[in-house]
Protein backbone atom coordinates (compact mmCIF):
# COMPACT_ATOMS: atom_id res chain seq x y z
CA UNK A 1 0.00 0.00 0.00
CA UNK A 2 0.99 3.34 -0.56
CA UNK A 3 1.56 5.46 2.61
CA UNK A 4 0.83 8.61 1.13
CA UNK A 5 -2.71 7.81 0.22
CA UNK A 6 -3.67 7.93 3.68
CA UNK A 7 -2.71 11.63 3.90
CA UNK A 8 -4.44 12.49 1.14
CA UNK A 9 -8.09 14.24 1.44
CA UNK A 10 -11.14 11.82 0.65
CA UNK A 11 -12.47 15.21 -1.22
CA UNK A 12 -10.83 18.12 -2.36
CA UNK A 13 -12.45 20.90 -3.99
CA UNK A 14 -10.31 23.51 -5.74
CA UNK A 15 -11.02 27.50 -6.50
CA UNK A 16 -14.85 25.53 -7.30
CA UNK A 17 -17.48 28.09 -8.58
CA UNK A 18 -20.97 27.59 -9.64
CA UNK A 19 -23.11 29.77 -11.83
CA UNK A 20 -26.79 29.49 -13.11
CA UNK A 21 -27.42 30.79 -16.67
CA UNK A 22 -28.86 33.15 -15.64
CA UNK A 23 -25.33 34.86 -14.54
CA UNK A 24 -26.64 34.22 -10.89
CA UNK A 25 -23.05 33.19 -8.55
CA UNK A 26 -24.44 30.47 -6.32
CA UNK A 27 -21.04 29.25 -5.19
CA UNK A 28 -17.71 31.38 -5.82
CA UNK A 29 -14.00 30.22 -5.83
CA UNK A 30 -14.59 27.81 -2.90
CA UNK A 31 -11.65 25.70 -1.63
CA UNK A 32 -11.94 23.13 0.93
CA UNK A 33 -9.97 19.99 1.74
CA UNK A 34 -12.00 16.87 3.65
CA UNK A 35 -10.30 14.32 5.50
CA UNK A 36 -10.53 10.68 5.39
CA UNK A 37 -12.50 9.70 8.42
CA UNK A 38 -13.72 13.35 9.18
CA UNK A 39 -17.40 14.73 9.80
CA UNK A 40 -16.96 18.14 7.99
CA UNK A 41 -20.12 20.40 8.53
CA UNK A 42 -20.98 23.10 6.03
CA UNK A 43 -23.02 25.38 7.93
CA UNK A 44 -25.22 28.53 6.77
CA UNK A 45 -28.24 29.89 6.11
CA UNK A 46 -30.78 29.35 2.79
CA UNK A 47 -29.00 30.02 -0.51
CA UNK A 48 -25.46 30.45 1.12
CA UNK A 49 -24.40 27.61 -0.96
CA UNK A 50 -24.30 24.41 1.38
CA UNK A 51 -26.55 22.34 -0.78
CA UNK A 52 -25.21 22.97 -3.88
CA UNK A 53 -21.55 22.34 -2.60
CA UNK A 54 -22.98 18.90 -1.74
CA UNK A 55 -24.62 18.30 -5.44
CA UNK A 56 -21.08 19.21 -6.86
CA UNK A 57 -19.52 16.88 -5.20
CA UNK A 58 -21.76 13.75 -6.50
CA UNK A 59 -22.25 15.69 -9.53
CA UNK A 60 -25.96 16.28 -9.75
CA UNK A 61 -24.46 19.33 -10.69
CA UNK A 62 -21.37 20.11 -12.88
CA UNK A 63 -19.21 23.19 -11.48
CA UNK A 64 -18.71 25.74 -13.45
CA UNK A 65 -15.17 26.86 -12.52
CA UNK A 66 -12.66 24.83 -10.51
CA UNK A 67 -11.87 21.08 -9.94
CA UNK A 68 -13.58 18.23 -7.17
CA UNK A 69 -11.29 15.87 -6.52
CA UNK A 70 -12.49 12.23 -4.71
CA UNK A 71 -10.26 9.86 -3.82
CA UNK A 72 -7.40 11.79 -5.10
CA UNK A 73 -8.88 11.69 -8.60
CA UNK A 74 -10.93 14.56 -10.56
CA UNK A 75 -14.73 13.47 -10.65
CA UNK A 76 -14.67 14.20 -14.49
CA UNK A 77 -12.47 11.40 -15.14
CA UNK A 78 -15.11 8.95 -12.85
CA UNK A 79 -17.74 7.20 -13.98
CA UNK A 80 -20.63 9.52 -12.56
CA UNK A 81 -22.78 5.94 -11.49
CA UNK A 82 -19.82 4.65 -9.73
CA UNK A 83 -18.87 7.68 -8.22
CA UNK A 84 -22.40 8.35 -6.85
CA UNK A 85 -22.32 4.91 -5.76
CA UNK A 86 -19.42 5.34 -3.81
CA UNK A 87 -21.14 8.37 -2.07
CA UNK A 88 -24.04 7.52 0.23
CA UNK A 89 -26.39 10.48 -0.19
CA UNK A 90 -29.44 11.39 2.22
CA UNK A 91 -31.40 14.37 1.78
CA UNK A 92 -33.90 16.31 4.24
CA UNK A 93 -36.80 14.76 2.48
CA UNK A 94 -35.54 11.21 2.25
CA UNK A 95 -36.97 10.09 -0.59
CA UNK A 96 -38.16 6.63 -0.33
CA UNK A 97 -38.69 4.75 -3.16
CA UNK A 98 -43.21 4.39 -1.87
CA UNK A 99 -43.92 1.60 -4.15
CA UNK A 100 -40.91 -0.39 -2.56
CA UNK A 101 -41.13 -2.02 0.53
CA UNK A 102 -38.05 -1.38 2.83
CA UNK A 103 -36.18 -4.25 2.18
CA UNK A 104 -36.04 -2.90 -1.44
CA UNK A 105 -35.51 0.59 -0.82
CA UNK A 106 -32.22 -0.29 1.36
CA UNK A 107 -31.26 -3.16 -1.12
CA UNK A 108 -31.95 -0.96 -4.27
CA UNK A 109 -28.00 -0.36 -4.73
CA UNK A 110 -26.90 -3.83 -3.65
CA UNK A 111 -29.23 -5.76 -6.31
CA UNK A 112 -28.23 -3.38 -9.41
CA UNK A 113 -24.76 -4.15 -8.20
CA UNK A 114 -25.58 -8.09 -8.79
CA UNK A 115 -25.37 -8.57 -5.42
CA UNK A 116 -26.73 -12.41 -4.32
CA UNK A 117 -30.17 -12.21 -2.57
CA UNK A 118 -29.54 -13.76 0.63
CA UNK A 119 -26.56 -11.26 0.92
CA UNK A 120 -28.58 -8.79 0.40
CA UNK A 121 -31.37 -9.85 2.24
CA UNK A 122 -28.29 -10.02 5.37
CA UNK A 123 -26.86 -7.15 4.41
CA UNK A 124 -30.73 -5.26 5.04
CA UNK A 125 -30.95 -6.89 8.58
CA UNK A 126 -27.55 -5.31 9.38
CA UNK A 127 -27.93 -2.25 8.26
CA UNK A 128 -31.97 -1.89 10.12
CA UNK A 129 -30.77 -3.46 13.61
CA UNK A 130 -27.14 -0.67 12.70
CA UNK A 131 -30.15 2.25 12.67
CA UNK A 132 -31.67 1.40 15.80
CA UNK A 133 -34.61 -0.06 13.67
CA UNK A 134 -36.32 -3.34 14.48
CA UNK A 135 -35.55 -5.54 11.35
CA UNK A 136 -39.20 -6.91 11.12
CA UNK A 137 -40.23 -3.58 8.90
CA UNK A 138 -38.12 -5.12 6.10
CA UNK A 139 -41.57 -5.98 4.24
CA UNK A 140 -43.25 -2.62 5.31
CA UNK A 141 -43.86 0.39 2.68
CA UNK A 142 -42.27 3.64 3.75
CA UNK A 143 -46.26 5.50 4.28
CA UNK A 144 -46.54 2.99 7.16
CA UNK A 145 -43.14 4.98 9.22
CA UNK A 146 -42.69 7.52 11.20
CA UNK A 147 -40.74 10.67 9.84
CA UNK A 148 -38.09 9.64 12.39
CA UNK A 149 -38.14 5.80 10.79
CA UNK A 150 -38.10 6.88 7.65
CA UNK A 151 -35.12 8.86 7.82
CA UNK A 152 -33.55 5.97 9.86
CA UNK A 153 -34.07 4.20 6.51
CA UNK A 154 -32.62 7.22 4.23
CA UNK A 155 -29.33 6.46 6.15
CA UNK A 156 -29.63 2.82 6.28
CA UNK A 157 -30.32 3.07 2.54
CA UNK A 158 -27.60 5.24 1.78
CA UNK A 159 -24.67 3.03 3.88
CA UNK A 160 -26.07 0.20 1.67
CA UNK A 161 -22.97 -0.44 -0.57
CA UNK A 162 -20.45 0.51 1.92
CA UNK A 163 -19.31 3.90 0.67
CA UNK A 164 -16.70 5.38 2.32
CA UNK A 165 -18.17 9.02 1.66
CA UNK A 166 -21.70 10.42 2.98
CA UNK A 167 -23.20 13.38 2.06
CA UNK A 168 -26.23 14.22 4.10
CA UNK A 169 -28.07 17.31 3.38
CA UNK A 170 -30.00 18.66 6.78
CA UNK A 171 -31.17 14.83 7.23
CA UNK A 172 -32.96 15.74 10.75
CA UNK A 173 -34.28 19.21 9.10
CA UNK A 174 -37.96 17.90 9.21
CA UNK A 175 -37.98 15.88 12.27
CA UNK A 176 -39.67 16.85 15.41
CA UNK A 177 -36.68 17.76 18.22
CA UNK A 178 -36.52 15.06 20.54
CA UNK A 179 -36.45 12.47 17.54
CA UNK A 180 -33.75 14.69 16.33
CA UNK A 181 -32.06 14.54 19.24
CA UNK A 182 -32.04 11.02 19.24
CA UNK A 183 -30.95 10.57 15.67
CA UNK A 184 -28.28 12.98 16.28
CA UNK A 185 -26.71 10.75 19.21
CA UNK A 186 -27.19 7.91 17.33
CA UNK A 187 -25.45 9.76 14.23
CA UNK A 188 -22.36 10.18 16.48
CA UNK A 189 -22.14 6.43 17.80
CA UNK A 190 -22.21 5.18 13.96
CA UNK A 191 -19.85 7.41 12.85
CA UNK A 192 -17.59 6.46 15.67
CA UNK A 193 -18.20 2.82 14.20
CA UNK A 194 -17.95 3.55 10.54
CA UNK A 195 -15.52 6.22 10.71
CA UNK A 196 -17.11 7.39 7.23
CA UNK A 197 -16.09 10.80 5.60
CA UNK A 198 -19.34 12.86 5.70
CA UNK A 199 -19.82 16.03 4.72
CA UNK A 200 -23.14 17.01 6.41
CA UNK A 201 -25.45 20.48 5.41
CA UNK A 202 -27.19 22.38 8.35
CA UNK A 203 -28.19 25.66 9.54
CA UNK A 204 -27.93 24.71 13.26
CA UNK A 205 -25.69 25.56 15.16
CA UNK A 206 -25.79 23.02 17.50
CA UNK A 207 -26.16 20.64 15.46
CA UNK A 208 -22.74 21.77 13.66
CA UNK A 209 -21.37 21.89 16.81
CA UNK A 210 -22.52 18.45 18.10
CA UNK A 211 -21.54 16.66 14.80
CA UNK A 212 -18.75 18.15 13.28
CA UNK A 213 -15.38 18.01 13.55
CA UNK A 214 -14.87 20.76 11.43
CA UNK A 215 -17.54 23.71 10.73
CA UNK A 216 -17.10 25.29 7.37
CA UNK A 217 -19.18 28.60 7.76
CA UNK A 218 -20.78 29.55 4.42
CA UNK A 219 -22.57 32.71 3.14
CA UNK A 220 -23.80 33.97 -0.47
CA UNK A 221 -21.38 31.28 -2.41
CA UNK A 222 -18.15 31.96 -0.29
CA UNK A 223 -16.36 30.20 2.19
CA UNK A 224 -15.99 32.85 5.61
CA UNK A 225 -14.24 29.93 7.58
CA UNK A 226 -13.37 26.58 8.38
CA UNK A 227 -12.42 26.26 12.20
CA UNK A 228 -12.87 23.10 14.44
CA UNK A 229 -15.62 23.29 17.29
CA UNK A 230 -13.37 25.03 19.86
CA UNK A 231 -11.89 27.25 17.11
CA UNK A 232 -15.45 28.04 15.67
CA UNK A 233 -16.49 28.88 19.60
CA UNK A 234 -13.50 31.24 19.70
CA UNK A 235 -13.48 32.94 16.45
CA UNK A 236 -14.18 36.40 16.19
CA UNK A 237 -15.45 37.02 12.69
CA UNK A 238 -18.41 39.18 12.67
CA UNK A 239 -20.75 35.94 11.25
CA UNK A 240 -19.85 33.48 13.29
CA UNK A 241 -20.30 36.16 16.34
CA UNK A 242 -23.55 36.76 14.85
CA UNK A 243 -24.60 33.11 14.67
CA UNK A 244 -23.07 32.47 18.18
CA UNK A 245 -25.60 34.79 19.54
CA UNK A 246 -28.43 34.03 17.41
CA UNK A 247 -28.52 30.71 18.68
CA UNK A 248 -28.52 31.54 22.56
CA UNK A 249 -26.28 32.63 25.77
CA UNK A 250 -24.42 29.27 25.87
CA UNK A 251 -23.10 30.18 22.73
CA UNK A 252 -21.92 33.81 23.30
CA UNK A 253 -18.50 35.30 23.64
CA UNK A 254 -16.26 33.21 25.61
CA UNK A 255 -19.13 30.84 26.55
CA UNK A 256 -17.73 27.22 26.07
CA UNK A 257 -20.20 24.95 26.85
CA UNK B 1 -90.39 -4.15 -33.04
CA UNK B 2 -88.42 -2.89 -30.20
CA UNK B 3 -84.76 -2.66 -29.69
CA UNK B 4 -84.50 -5.94 -27.31
CA UNK B 5 -86.54 -7.90 -30.29
CA UNK B 6 -84.18 -6.79 -33.16
CA UNK B 7 -81.23 -7.13 -31.46
CA UNK B 8 -82.40 -11.16 -30.28
CA UNK B 9 -83.52 -11.62 -34.33
CA UNK B 10 -79.98 -10.17 -35.60
CA UNK B 11 -78.15 -11.88 -32.78
CA UNK B 12 -75.40 -13.01 -34.96
CA UNK B 13 -74.90 -9.51 -36.78
CA UNK B 14 -74.96 -7.75 -33.08
CA UNK B 15 -72.42 -9.90 -32.24
CA UNK B 16 -69.78 -9.67 -35.34
CA UNK B 17 -71.04 -5.83 -35.07
CA UNK B 18 -69.65 -5.72 -31.67
CA UNK B 19 -66.34 -7.71 -32.71
CA UNK B 20 -65.94 -5.53 -35.10
CA UNK B 21 -66.06 -2.49 -32.66
CA UNK B 22 -63.79 -4.27 -30.12
CA UNK B 23 -61.40 -5.04 -32.88
CA UNK B 24 -61.29 -1.67 -34.62
CA UNK B 25 -60.73 0.14 -30.50
CA UNK B 26 -58.35 -2.32 -28.92
CA UNK B 27 -55.81 -2.25 -32.11
CA UNK B 28 -56.07 1.74 -32.21
CA UNK B 29 -55.67 1.84 -28.41
CA UNK B 30 -52.87 -0.71 -28.71
CA UNK B 31 -50.82 1.37 -31.27
CA UNK B 32 -51.14 4.37 -29.81
CA UNK B 33 -50.23 2.51 -26.46
CA UNK B 34 -46.83 1.35 -28.69
CA UNK B 35 -46.64 4.86 -29.71
CA UNK B 36 -47.83 7.73 -27.31
CA UNK B 37 -46.36 6.13 -23.95
CA UNK B 38 -42.37 6.42 -25.75
CA UNK B 39 -43.28 9.86 -27.05
CA UNK B 40 -44.45 11.02 -23.75
CA UNK B 41 -41.49 9.92 -21.68
CA UNK B 42 -39.05 11.46 -25.06
CA UNK B 43 -40.63 14.75 -24.07
CA UNK B 44 -39.67 13.98 -20.37
CA UNK B 45 -36.37 13.89 -21.17
CA UNK B 46 -36.38 16.41 -23.52
CA UNK B 47 -38.51 18.96 -22.58
CA UNK B 48 -37.87 21.27 -25.86
CA UNK B 49 -39.97 18.71 -28.07
CA UNK B 50 -42.82 19.01 -25.47
CA UNK B 51 -44.22 22.12 -27.13
CA UNK B 52 -43.98 20.65 -30.59
CA UNK B 53 -45.00 17.06 -29.76
CA UNK B 54 -48.31 17.92 -27.33
CA UNK B 55 -49.31 21.19 -29.44
CA UNK B 56 -49.32 18.24 -32.76
CA UNK B 57 -51.30 15.95 -30.72
CA UNK B 58 -53.19 18.80 -29.96
CA UNK B 59 -54.29 19.79 -33.39
CA UNK B 60 -55.21 16.56 -34.46
CA UNK B 61 -57.81 16.18 -31.65
CA UNK B 62 -59.63 19.19 -32.66
CA UNK B 63 -59.59 17.60 -36.35
CA UNK B 64 -63.23 16.67 -36.82
CA UNK B 65 -63.23 12.69 -36.87
CA UNK B 66 -65.47 12.52 -40.54
CA UNK B 67 -62.88 15.06 -41.88
CA UNK B 68 -60.03 13.33 -39.91
CA UNK B 69 -61.33 10.05 -41.91
CA UNK B 70 -61.44 12.08 -45.40
CA UNK B 71 -58.06 13.55 -45.28
CA UNK B 72 -56.23 9.76 -44.39
CA UNK B 73 -58.51 8.59 -47.55
CA UNK B 74 -55.93 9.28 -50.47
CA UNK B 75 -52.79 7.80 -47.97
CA UNK B 76 -51.33 4.43 -50.37
CA UNK B 77 -51.61 1.57 -48.07
CA UNK B 78 -54.13 3.22 -45.03
CA UNK B 79 -56.71 3.89 -47.83
CA UNK B 80 -57.19 1.23 -49.58
CA UNK B 81 -58.98 -0.57 -46.42
CA UNK B 82 -61.98 1.23 -44.42
CA UNK B 83 -60.60 -0.52 -41.30
CA UNK B 84 -56.82 0.58 -41.83
CA UNK B 85 -58.61 4.17 -42.14
CA UNK B 86 -60.72 3.84 -39.36
CA UNK B 87 -57.25 2.38 -36.80
CA UNK B 88 -55.57 4.93 -38.10
CA UNK B 89 -57.62 7.98 -37.34
CA UNK B 90 -58.67 6.29 -33.76
CA UNK B 91 -54.45 5.84 -33.07
CA UNK B 92 -54.23 9.51 -34.11
CA UNK B 93 -56.78 10.63 -31.28
CA UNK B 94 -56.00 8.77 -28.93
CA UNK B 95 -52.55 9.72 -28.61
CA UNK B 96 -53.09 12.68 -26.90
CA UNK B 97 -54.12 11.76 -24.09
CA UNK B 98 -51.09 8.63 -23.72
CA UNK B 99 -48.59 11.01 -24.21
CA UNK B 100 -49.62 13.43 -21.82
CA UNK B 101 -50.64 11.49 -19.31
CA UNK B 102 -47.39 9.57 -19.60
CA UNK B 103 -45.60 12.95 -19.47
CA UNK B 104 -47.41 14.81 -16.88
CA UNK B 105 -46.95 11.34 -14.78
CA UNK B 106 -43.39 10.78 -15.18
CA UNK B 107 -43.19 14.87 -14.23
CA UNK B 108 -45.36 14.30 -10.93
CA UNK B 109 -42.96 11.84 -9.44
CA UNK B 110 -41.60 13.26 -6.36
CA UNK B 111 -38.82 15.83 -6.86
CA UNK B 112 -36.86 14.09 -3.67
CA UNK B 113 -37.61 10.37 -4.85
CA UNK B 114 -35.80 11.34 -7.93
CA UNK B 115 -32.99 13.10 -6.55
CA UNK B 116 -32.29 10.15 -4.27
CA UNK B 117 -32.51 7.63 -7.18
CA UNK B 118 -30.14 9.74 -8.92
CA UNK B 119 -27.89 10.85 -6.27
CA UNK B 120 -27.62 6.97 -5.10
CA UNK B 121 -26.27 6.57 -8.77
CA UNK B 122 -29.33 4.71 -10.51
CA UNK B 123 -28.61 4.91 -14.32
CA UNK B 124 -31.36 7.13 -16.35
CA UNK B 125 -32.53 3.60 -17.61
CA UNK B 126 -32.99 2.53 -14.28
CA UNK B 127 -34.55 5.13 -12.90
CA UNK B 128 -36.88 5.00 -15.41
CA UNK B 129 -38.26 1.82 -15.17
CA UNK B 130 -37.41 0.84 -11.65
CA UNK B 131 -39.13 4.03 -10.10
CA UNK B 132 -40.31 7.02 -12.68
CA UNK B 133 -42.63 4.63 -14.96
CA UNK B 134 -43.64 2.25 -12.13
CA UNK B 135 -44.94 5.61 -9.69
CA UNK B 136 -46.61 7.15 -12.98
CA UNK B 137 -48.31 4.27 -14.13
CA UNK B 138 -51.67 5.10 -12.21
CA UNK B 139 -51.88 8.13 -14.71
CA UNK B 140 -50.93 6.58 -17.74
CA UNK B 141 -53.07 3.99 -17.18
CA UNK B 142 -55.62 6.93 -16.46
CA UNK B 143 -54.79 8.25 -19.81
CA UNK B 144 -55.37 4.43 -21.60
CA UNK B 145 -58.66 4.77 -19.97
CA UNK B 146 -60.14 8.20 -21.44
CA UNK B 147 -58.61 7.36 -24.69
CA UNK B 148 -60.68 3.96 -24.79
CA UNK B 149 -63.78 5.75 -23.41
CA UNK B 150 -63.72 8.23 -26.63
CA UNK B 151 -62.53 5.70 -29.13
CA UNK B 152 -65.49 3.29 -28.58
CA UNK B 153 -67.73 6.56 -28.96
CA UNK B 154 -65.68 7.55 -32.39
CA UNK B 155 -65.32 4.09 -33.35
CA UNK B 156 -68.89 4.13 -34.35
CA UNK B 157 -69.00 7.23 -37.29
CA UNK B 158 -66.11 4.61 -38.70
CA UNK B 159 -69.06 3.38 -40.08
CA UNK B 160 -69.58 6.27 -42.10
CA UNK B 161 -66.95 5.02 -44.23
CA UNK B 162 -67.40 1.48 -44.32
CA UNK B 163 -65.12 0.72 -41.76
CA UNK B 164 -68.02 -1.52 -39.71
CA UNK B 165 -68.45 -1.61 -36.09
CA UNK B 166 -71.69 -0.93 -34.61
CA UNK B 167 -72.36 2.79 -35.88
CA UNK B 168 -73.49 0.65 -38.62
CA UNK B 169 -76.89 -0.09 -37.34
CA UNK B 170 -76.80 3.79 -36.07
CA UNK B 171 -76.51 5.15 -39.30
CA UNK B 172 -78.69 2.41 -40.73
CA UNK B 173 -81.13 3.01 -38.14
CA UNK B 174 -80.90 7.08 -38.93
CA UNK B 175 -81.50 6.33 -42.76
CA UNK B 176 -84.84 4.19 -41.47
CA UNK B 177 -85.72 6.82 -39.14
CA UNK B 178 -85.62 3.47 -36.77
CA UNK B 179 -85.28 4.43 -33.23
CA UNK B 180 -85.07 0.06 -32.10
CA UNK B 181 -82.06 -0.13 -34.87
CA UNK B 182 -80.26 3.16 -33.76
CA UNK B 183 -80.51 1.79 -30.06
CA UNK B 184 -79.43 -1.31 -31.31
CA UNK B 185 -75.99 -0.06 -32.25
CA UNK B 186 -75.84 2.58 -29.30
CA UNK B 187 -76.73 0.42 -26.09
CA UNK B 188 -73.76 -2.11 -26.32
CA UNK B 189 -71.48 0.87 -27.45
CA UNK B 190 -72.59 2.36 -24.51
CA UNK B 191 -72.11 -1.03 -22.48
CA UNK B 192 -68.52 -1.25 -24.04
CA UNK B 193 -68.02 2.06 -22.72
CA UNK B 194 -68.85 1.80 -19.45
CA UNK B 195 -67.20 -1.80 -18.93
CA UNK B 196 -63.51 0.16 -20.41
CA UNK B 197 -64.20 2.75 -17.84
CA UNK B 198 -64.85 0.07 -15.07
CA UNK B 199 -61.89 -1.81 -15.92
CA UNK B 200 -59.35 -0.12 -16.87
CA UNK B 201 -60.58 2.68 -13.54
CA UNK B 202 -60.25 -0.47 -11.44
CA UNK B 203 -56.65 -0.55 -12.95
CA UNK B 204 -55.77 3.03 -12.60
CA UNK B 205 -56.66 2.42 -8.65
CA UNK B 206 -54.85 -0.70 -8.65
CA UNK B 207 -51.77 0.80 -10.12
CA UNK B 208 -51.66 4.07 -8.32
CA UNK B 209 -49.05 4.90 -5.58
CA UNK B 210 -50.26 4.20 -2.46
Amino acid sequence: MNPVSDDRPAIELGNVSYRLNSGNDILVDLSLKIGRGETLVLLGRSGSGKTTTLKLINRLLKPTGGEIRVDGRSISEWDVIRLRRSIGYVIQEVGLFPHFTIERNIGLVPKIENWPASRIKERVQELLRLVGLDPQIASRYPRELSGGQRQRVGVARALAADPPILLMDEPFGAIDPLTRTELQREFLELQKRLGKTVVFVTHDLREALLLGTRIALMEAGKLITIQTRAGFLAASEPLVVAYRNAFGSQFEERGHS
Amino acid sequence: MNVWQFMLQNHAEVVELTLEHVWLVGVSILLAVVVGIPLGILISRWPALNKPVLGSANIIQTIPSLALFGFLLPAPWIGARADRLAILALTLYALLPLIRNTYVGIRGVDPAVVEAGRGMGLTDRQLLLQVELPLAMGVIVAGIRVATVISVGLATIAAAIGAGGLGEYIFRGLAMVNNAVILAGAIPAAAMALLADFSLGWLERKLSPH
